[in-house]
């Protein structure tokens, strides 16, 4: 039985590499991807190369050499003999902690005045406009060096609070607002404070679970418990006896004027005010109208039903609309969190001692290892980045539509 | 394939040969100007005058070098460097030497691989503080705030200085110097330390320097000294004798004013007829022309003009040659012979 082999063979011919659509794309991609091996190797063989020529090595030993510099807003302990690596970590602290406290204050202000802006009033609704307008279309950097610049020059110097001097502290002697920065009460921990802190941790598991339980009666018998007054009794009742029981085991050390400046007590400096303030507004400005976008993205039906079921308007509010205005918000939110973070490398304008201001600015200038704190310092706010937005992730999955 | 790896490796290869770059001589020759990294501005020292132009002591290092080059002093491009960004701009080719109060250093010398031609200011670190203060000494600053310039050594000096003395201080990091005078003026802080001759300067451009006092102590040695790159030292030799030219030319009573009439004829001095190209192949042996030292001294003066003429005891800032005297009149400054 033969049939017969008509069917032409396939011969490959290497025109077809760019004619035979079922090759092209192969190729395209092939021609490409070595093109973009070339071009890396090209930059790794150059800086190989250059580092040579300048009879530099690559390597971390650097970090573990002693700093020899002072760095004044310490979280953690460190002198001046510690190590580079120590001064990166006091360095990656003080931008963590302006990160976290110009996140939350931004998202305050966003959230406050996203809604706001929406009011029905309208001198309320026009002076939000106007701060979001004025704050995201001046450059952050300005208002960070405009803050800084009114701290120091505008606000009166420690001596001025001497006996006879023009300046006075503020809420009964315990603070103080300075050209070096505001001086505040600091907490004083004594025997018996990780009781307290415990009570104060279990009254606010007492109210996560006293929420959970209102909330499954209300689904079960309709009932609605006073959910509001109860957690702030929690919040604050058992503290405050603990508290008094426990002979008050954290008092407060006051600032007070000694020598050159104030002594004690807890130093806001003028560069921190002036990073944290200019980031929360700047961001907070982006965030108000990601919060605006959120709530118009809810459809006006949405509101429209709930009062016909006859929900007040700020039920209405927490219950039907922001639940759904979540899920728009969080993408862009997290965006957000994102460049206040990287934004906040901005320090160098007023001298806060950030992890550009250490690792990647005195470190390497005392040292010479450019590259390597670069990279180090990249790997940091990659780092960063990567965890805040994974976190942000999470809580975005949780506020997903669920499809039951 | 192969074809494509091929030429591919080629192509890196000339790259990379580009990369490393040939002498700075000669590529300052092809650009035809010096790029000079200076101060972003320090009265005296290098700052831009009412014109635009610069003018200063560093300054006129950067220009002898460019008329040493090129007979011109004027084909020099200033680049404004902080005390942090000065190391990358001279390490990554941006200029091609600093001359920028830049104290000479182990670390910076070995480490850094720079090369130092030589001090041109011999200096030390001191704090200037408001007369108002009462405080007569440094030791009396425990609990100040104090300005100082990252990046420095002065940061360093600073640290060692007070744990050394068992005091506390709260340091105020800022990039420039105009952002400390600015800070210390607004009595952000206590007292500003850097090196004696920019405090002097500073001190100069106040509103009313006699209610600032700098104070005794002098908390280390700042031998000030223009830099270039580890491993060209062909560059490194131009930089270091036209430093000498200067210095040697004070020595020689060579001026600015009589420098081209000196140069036209070899006279009785032999090592002034060394200098200045008529006699021997100083110049050829650098790389330049006969009269690059004419060219250099006629620039800016030597050593001792330029001195007056920025921050001698003439001037506002007022400062004495001190350490900085040639050492035939008790001073430091000493060049190795020409010959
Ligand atoms: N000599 C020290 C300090 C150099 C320094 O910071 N000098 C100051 C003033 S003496 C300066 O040049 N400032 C000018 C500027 O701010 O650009 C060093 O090399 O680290």
């Amino acid at each position: 039985m033969t049939i017969s082999v008509d069917t032409p063979k396939e011969t490959f011919r290497l025109s077809q590499l760019l004619y035979d659509t079922r090759y092209r794309s192969l190729t395209i991609q092939v021609i490409a991807f070595i093109l973009l091996m070339l071009s890396l190797s090209w930059l790794v063989s150059n800086t190989v190369q250059n580092l040579q020529d300048l009879g530099k090595d690559f390597n971390f030993g650097f970090l573990s050499q002693p700093a020899g510099y002072d760095i004044n807003q310490r979280i953690i302990d460190y002198t001046s003999q510690s190590s580079h690596g120590r001064a990166a970590m006091v360095g990656i602290l003080n931008t963590l902690l302006v990160a976290f406290l110009g996140c939350t204050v931004a998202t305050v202000i966003g959230v406050l005045v996203g809604v706001l802006r929406l009011s029905k009033n309208w001198v309320v609704s026009r002076l939000m406009a106007v701060y979001v307008e004025g704050f995201r279309n001046v450059p952050l950097l300005l208002w960070i060096i405009m803050i800084f610049a009114i701290m120091s020059e505008a606000m009166p110097q420690p001596r001025d609070f001497r006996e006879g001097g023009t300046a006075s502290m503020l809420l009964g002697d315990s603070m103080a607002i300075t050209n070096r920065g505001i001086f505040i009460p600091k907490p004083i921990w004594h025997d018996g404070s990780t009781i307290l802190g415990a009570v104060f941790l279990l009254s606010l598991v007492g109210i996560w679970a006293f929420r959970r339980y209102a909330h499954k009666r209300q689904e079960q018998t309709g009932d609605i418990l006073p959910v509001l007054w109860v957690s702030l009794g929690l919040f604050f009742v058992p503290t405050i006896l603990f508290y008094f029981l426990l002979g008050r085991p954290v008092t407060l050390e006051y600032p007070e004027l000694g020598g050159f400046n104030f002594q004690g007590g807890i130093q806001v400096r003028n560069s921190l005010i002036a990073l944290w303030f200019a980031l929360s507004l700047y961001t907070g400005a982006f965030i108000a109208e990601i919060v605006r976008s959120g709530i118009l993205a809810v459809s006006k039906g949405q509101t429209e039903a709930a009062f016909a079921l006859g929900l007040r308007p700020n039920r209405t509010m927490n219950l039907v609309i922001l639940p759904q205005a979540m899920r728009v918000i969080i993408p862009p939110l997290i965006s957000q969190y994102l460049n206040l973070t990287k934004n906040s490398s901005l320090a160098i304008a007023v001298g806060y001692m950030d992890v550009r201001a250490t690792l990647g600015g005195i470190t390497i200038n005392q040292t010479g290892r450019e590259l390597e704190g670069m990279l180090l310092l990249g790997l940091f706010y990659l780092t960063a980045s990567l965890v805040i937005s994974s976190v942000m992730n999470v809580y975005n999955n949780r506020m997903k539509l669920k499809e039951r | 394939m192969k074809k494509t790896i091929l030429l591919g490796a080629l192509t890196v290869a000339g790259l990379a040969a580009t990369a490393a770059s040939a002498s700075t001589l000669d590529d300052v020759r092809a650009r035809g100007k010096l790029n000079c990294g200076v101060t972003t501005g320090l009265a005296g020292f290098a700052a831009p005058d009412a014109n635009g132009v610069w003018q200063g002591f560093d300054v006129d290092m950067c220009r002898a070098v460019a008329a040493a080059v090129f007979g011109d002093p004027m084909a020099v491009e200033f680049v404004p460097t902080t005390g942090q960004t000065r190391f990358t701009a001279l390490a990554s080719g941006e200029v091609d030497m600093l001359a920028r109060n830049t104290t000479w250093t182990f670390s910076r010398d070995v480490d850094l691989k720079f090369e130092f031609a030589g001090t041109n200011y011999y200096d030390g670190q001191g704090f200037m503080v408001p007369k108002a203060l009462g405080v007569t000494s440094a030791k009396d600053l425990d609990g100040a705030t104090v300005c100082i310039q990252t990046g420095t050594t002065t940061e360093l000096n600073l640290a060692d200085f007070f744990r050394a003395n068992n005091i506390s201080y709260e340091p105020v990091p800022i990039e420039t110097n105009a952002e400390g005078l600015q800070q210390y003026g607004a009595g952000a802080c206590d007292a500003y330390t850097t090196d004696a001759s920019g405090l002097a300067a500073s001190r100069a451009t106040f509103e009313n320097p006699g209610d600032h006092i700098v104070l005794p102590e002098i908390i280390s040695k700042e031998p000030l000294a223009p830099l270039v790159r580890h491993g060209d030292n062909q560059w490194g030799d131009v930089v270091r004798w036209t430093l000498n030219a200067m210095i040697t030319a004070e020595e020689l009573g060579v001026t600015s004013a009589n420098v081209r009439e000196l140069a036209a004829a070899a006279g009785d001095n032999p090592e002034v007829n060394r200098l200045l190209g008529t006699e021997g192949e100083l110049g050829a042996m650098l790389g330049l022309s006969a009269d690059w030292a004419v060219n250099a001294i006629a620039a800016g003066g030597n050593y001792g003009e330029s001195f007056e003429r920025n921050i001698g005891s003439s001037t506002p800032i007022g400062l004495a040659r001190g350490l900085n005297a040639l050492w035939t009149n008790g001073g430091l400054l000493y060049s190795p012979p020409f010959r």
